[in-house]
């Protein structure tokens, strides 16, 4: 272990991130809300702990190792979480304690959008912007922003990028350069929130309200500048636009960078996971239609269609908006919901949960014992496409696949330990570990009313979420420390 | 600068890790081993695609639409020629680069042309391994002889003992050991450290010493530096391989040359091969077989086979039973700087010397030479001054007034036929040959950048 480059990178990470803490102070003093002074001082704290940090270990320059990488990201998250409470926790509008902010924060960073708060339309607009901005941070990853703006990170980059982003398959670079290939994420994230936030206006929200949203749209967060989410605006132009920019931020950003590079749309229908991703969209969209408007819970086809279409996407590609109640929704619509969010979106995407391209292999190695059975000498390869999947993809799948039952088992206990009742505590912890936001139950609307040490149990469960688990476990095991 | 690399195997990696140090390449990797790409990757910032290396198809996946450099590395000559031809035809790569061992095609010249075979550079390891090894022959004593301006320049590098005349002195009394000559020391390393040379600097023992020499003044520099050894006579080879066969012919009327394979039918086409070299078959490292061989008057004991564990160790016993001096072909740079400074004098890294001649072609400027000196660390180059007063930054300049980057020295000019030995007041003209010499190689794009000419110069 390399204990003074990882606390090298640490500090510059944290003084870098203590800049994102000046964008509220510019929206406080303009809509004046006599807030700016929480994020002054957590822009000093943040900055003056990162430098500190930074200080004694200034000329470690050795290369950050395949170790250090998980050390760093993990550990970065945590603190993370930790010093993006702190404008929440000074603030005095709204109030929280040291677990409520903790808890915003890393809902915030993690893009899960569960939320602590209520009456949050009285709250000063810079508090509501900064939620916002958190979550678009956390939805690329602020590691592959650092990675894209620090360039003497070099070949430690490749480390740093693969222990936070999402997916089976880490290795494939959009461009020789890692600098390069983080840079072209982030531009085609920002391009995307600003078309968002643009079509949001168009269709009707303020300029304040369309950032915010496209900020919460395009990372799939959930979090909203309104105690009612989308159901707030109450038009179905904005419901169709989040719709849109929830499906495109769900989708592997290398597609999109594809298109921006090369000016053409044919590779999405090609790739497999894209198509097993808006398979599964189409499918749970019709059930959930279908069956609101059988069913009777709305007396329109169209009020049927938009709510159902709209809370399906939603809460499949774990972005959390609401526009209806849907957690009273009849038969099994919200366990369907729920369990659609264990899927979540694509790999290398904003999206959270198992991701698409996981299931979809898990799927077809279920299909492959299928025909086993019946062509009992026969090799059958797991294939993507045209292409087989090597052994070694098909293992770690495997292997994430059963921790996450795992993790998901033992989360569970803890969850029911702190005096949950079974639905919400099932709730809560897919809510939570898929980064989703609302669940069921007591936390439909949010964890307000569930106690602090359950709320401890939710933010580890966040960040196991974001982090696909095996960055922050990879940390507990003996073998990770062993020399 | 985009550069595809075909072939992941030694010189393949090592190239890439080389090029990928430099900020401004985007250095990709084609390999048929999945396994060999990913450990790759690991280690440097580049991309890796999977494949046969000569395929339309894969070439597309890695790039080859806007390359400027593709550089065929593979195993077979067959596969990197096919590979240029694709690149050339399909892609319009400007820069073809491949490495060719094959002697059979290397002497066809008129095969390499655009409507032929478009390979704009060949390369052949052997070939350059066994030029090398002949030069240290020829100057026994040196740990490198390179040169630049076809010839008309030598840097040798060499390590300073107790008995070389300036040893112990000040650098400044060289002018009075030698008066006649356009020499001059280079770069001095002392403890595996660059140190910053002027006049007044005294050369110690153990010094590593670069100096600058015409071929006719390397013995008379090298006296200098320690005591001069006697010319090569008997040179043992170990190991039979093309490297080994190329040598033994290289040397064989001039030396006395015994060449030791272990394989009975390889060892069998080789004595077919050479006229007076002896083939010996057996174990180089059989230290029975050494001593009948009377090792301990051999003048050069050189191990060139492809396993470079055996090289060291018979090199090492090779040196225990008396040869005076023994190299050996290492490719790992960690073994060769663990063995170089002990109990082997010269270990030879082919990767260092195939490495050099490609770099030369990805340099911007005019760059005719680079070579690669202590493991890629520092490195040597020629360069061609273009353009006039108003285009270039160096043309027209005194050396003083020219920016040249920290640790950078310019240490001889070519100037036509004339070798000048630059002085902080001399001026630099149009087509000149620069030589420079760089401790530190981080350096090279602020060089690169001085020799290029400006873009309304065309």
């Amino acid at each position: 272990m390399n204990w003074t480059v990882v606390q090298r990178i640490l500090g510059l990470l944290l003084m870098m991130f203590s800049g994102t803490m000046l964008p509220p102070i510019l929206v406080s003093l303009i809509f004046d809300d006599q807030s700016w002074l929480p994020f002054v001082q957590g822009f000093g704290l943040t900055l003056l702990a990162g430098f500190v940090f930074w200080l004694p270990v200034r000329n470690a320059h050795q290369d950050l190792r395949l170790r250090d990488g998980f050390l760093v990201v993990a550990s970065f998250w945590t603190v993370l979480g930790t010093f993006g409470a702190v404008p929440l926790f000074f603030a005095d509008m709204p109030t929280m304690t040291l677990t409520d902010a903790i808890f915003e924060s890393m809902s915030g960073l993690t893009t899960t959008g569960a939320t602590v708060l209520t009456g949050l339309d009285s709250l000063p607009q810079s508090v509501l912007y900064y939620r916002q901005q958190l979550q678009w941070l956390g939805g690329m990853g602020i590691i592959v922003l650092a990675v894209a703006v620090l360039p003497m990170l070099g070949v430690g980059g490749m480390q740093l990028y693969r222990a936070e982003t999402p997916g089976p398959v880490k290795d494939t670079k959009l461009t020789p350069r890692i600098t390069e290939t983080a840079k072209a994420l982030w531009y085609v994230y920002a391009a995307f929130t600003i078309l968002c936030m643009i079509s949001y206006k168009l269709v009707g929200m303020n300029w304040f309200d369309a950032l915010c949203h496209a900020f919460s749209t395009v990372a799939i967060g959930g979090f909203s500048t309104h105690d009612l989410s989308i159901g707030h605006f109450n038009s179905t132009a904005i419901d169709l636009v989040a719709v849109f920019f929830m499906f495109a931020a769900g989708i592997n950003f290398s597609l999109h960078f594809f298109t921006w590079r090369h000016v053409q749309i044919k590779h999405y229908a090609s790739d497999p996971e894209f198509r097993a991703y808006v398979f599964m969209l189409l499918t749970v969209s019709f059930v959930v239609i279908a069956s609101l408007y059988w069913n009777g819970t709305y007396t329109t086809a169209s009020d049927s269609f938009i709510n159902g279409l709209f809370q399906a996407v939603s809460i499949a590609t774990t972005t959390g908006y609401t526009t209806a109640n849907y957690a009273a929704w009849p038969g099994a619509l919200p366990v369907l919901l729920i369990i659609a969010s264990f899927v979540g979106g694509s790999a290398g995407s904003t999206a959270g949960g198992i991701k698409v391209i996981r299931c979809l292999l898990i799927a077809k190695q279920g299909v492959r014992e299928i025909v086993r059975l019946v062509h009992p000498s026969a090799e059958i390869p797991v294939k993507l496409g045209n292409a087989a999947v090597p052994f070694r993809v098909v293992d770690a799948v495997w292997g994430f696949f059963s921790l996450y039952v795992v993790v998901f088992g033992i989360l569970l206990l803890a969850m029911l330990a702190m005096g949950l009742d079974q639905v919400t505590a099932f709730s809560a912890v897919a809510a939570t570990l898929n980064n989703l936001g609302p669940g069921l139950g007591d936390v439909a609307a949010g964890f307000m009313t569930v106690g602090d040490k359950a709320k401890w149990v939710a933010i580890l469960g966040m960040l196991l979420g974001r982090l696909e688990i095996f960055t922050l476990l990879v940390l507990v095991t003996p073998t990770f420390w062993r020399r | 600068m985009k550069i595809l690399i075909l072939g992941a195997g030694q010189v393949g990696s090592s190239a890439a890790y080389h090029l990928s140090r430099e900020e401004p390449n985007e250095v990709t990797v084609v390999d048929t081993r999945a396994d060999v790409l990913r450990e790759l990757q690991d280690r440097l910032d580049i991309r890796t695609v999977v494949g046969h290396a000569a395929y339309p198809e894969v070439l597309d996946r890695a790039g080859a639409n806007d390359a400027d450099i593709i550089v065929a590395l593979t195993d077979a000559d067959e596969t990197n020629m096919i590979a240029c031809q694709v690149a050339y035809t399909l892609y319009h790569t400007p820069t073809k680069i491949a490495r060719i061992r094959s002697a059979e095609y290397m002497s066809a010249k008129k095969l390499f042309t655009q409507d032929a075979i478009p390979v704009d550079v060949r390369i052949s390891p052997e070939q350059l391994v066994c030029e090398y090894v002949e030069q240290l022959i020829l100057y026994p004593g040196a740990l490198q002889v390179l040169e630049f301006a076809n010839g008309r320049v030598h840097l040798v590098g060499a390590r300073a003992d107790r008995d070389g005349l300036l040893v112990g002195q000040r650098i400044a009394t060289l002018k009075e050991h030698i008066p006649n000559t356009e020499g001059r020391i280079a770069a001095i390393y002392r403890a595996g450290r660059s140190l910053h040379a002027d006049g007044d600097t005294i050369i110690q023992e153990g010094d590593e010493v670069f100096f600058i020499a015409a071929r006719q003044d390397i013995r008379v520099f090298m006296s200098e530096m320690r005591k001069l050894e006697d010319p090569v006579r008997r040179v043992v080879i170990a190991g039979g391989g093309n490297i080994g066969l190329r040598l033994a012919l290289a040397l064989e009327q001039t030396n006395q040359v015994k060449i030791i394979e272990r394989n009975t039918k390889r060892a069998r086409y080789i004595s077919e091969q050479v006229a007076k070299a002896i083939v010996l078959v057996g174990d180089a490292a059989d230290e029975e077989l050494l001593l009948e061989e009377n090792v301990d008057n051999v003048d050069v004991f050189c191990a060139l086979t492809n396993a470079e564990e055996a090289n060291i160790l018979s090199a090492m016993l090779a040196k225990r039973l008396g040869a005076h001096k023994v190299m050996a072909l290492i490719n790992r740079p960690s073994y060769a700087e663990l063995v170089e400074s002990g109990s082997i004098d010269i270990a030879i890294s082919p990767q260092q010397i195939t490495i050099g001649s490609l770099l030369a072609h990805v340099r911007r400027g005019d760059v005719l030479k680079v070579h690669s000196l202590r493991r890629g660390a520092a490195e040597a180059m020629e360069a061609v001054a273009h353009g006039g007063e108003k285009e270039s930054k160096v043309v027209g300049k005194k050396i003083e007034d020219i920016k040249l980057p920290q640790g950078t020295n310019i240490v001889s000019l070519v100037r036509g036929e004339r070798v000048i030995n630059p002085h902080h007041d001399t001026v630099i003209e149009t087509d000149d040959h620069v030589i420079l010499f760089m401790t530190d190689r981080r350096k090279v794009e602020s060089l690169e950048q001085l020799f290029q000419v400006k873009v309304s110069f065309v």
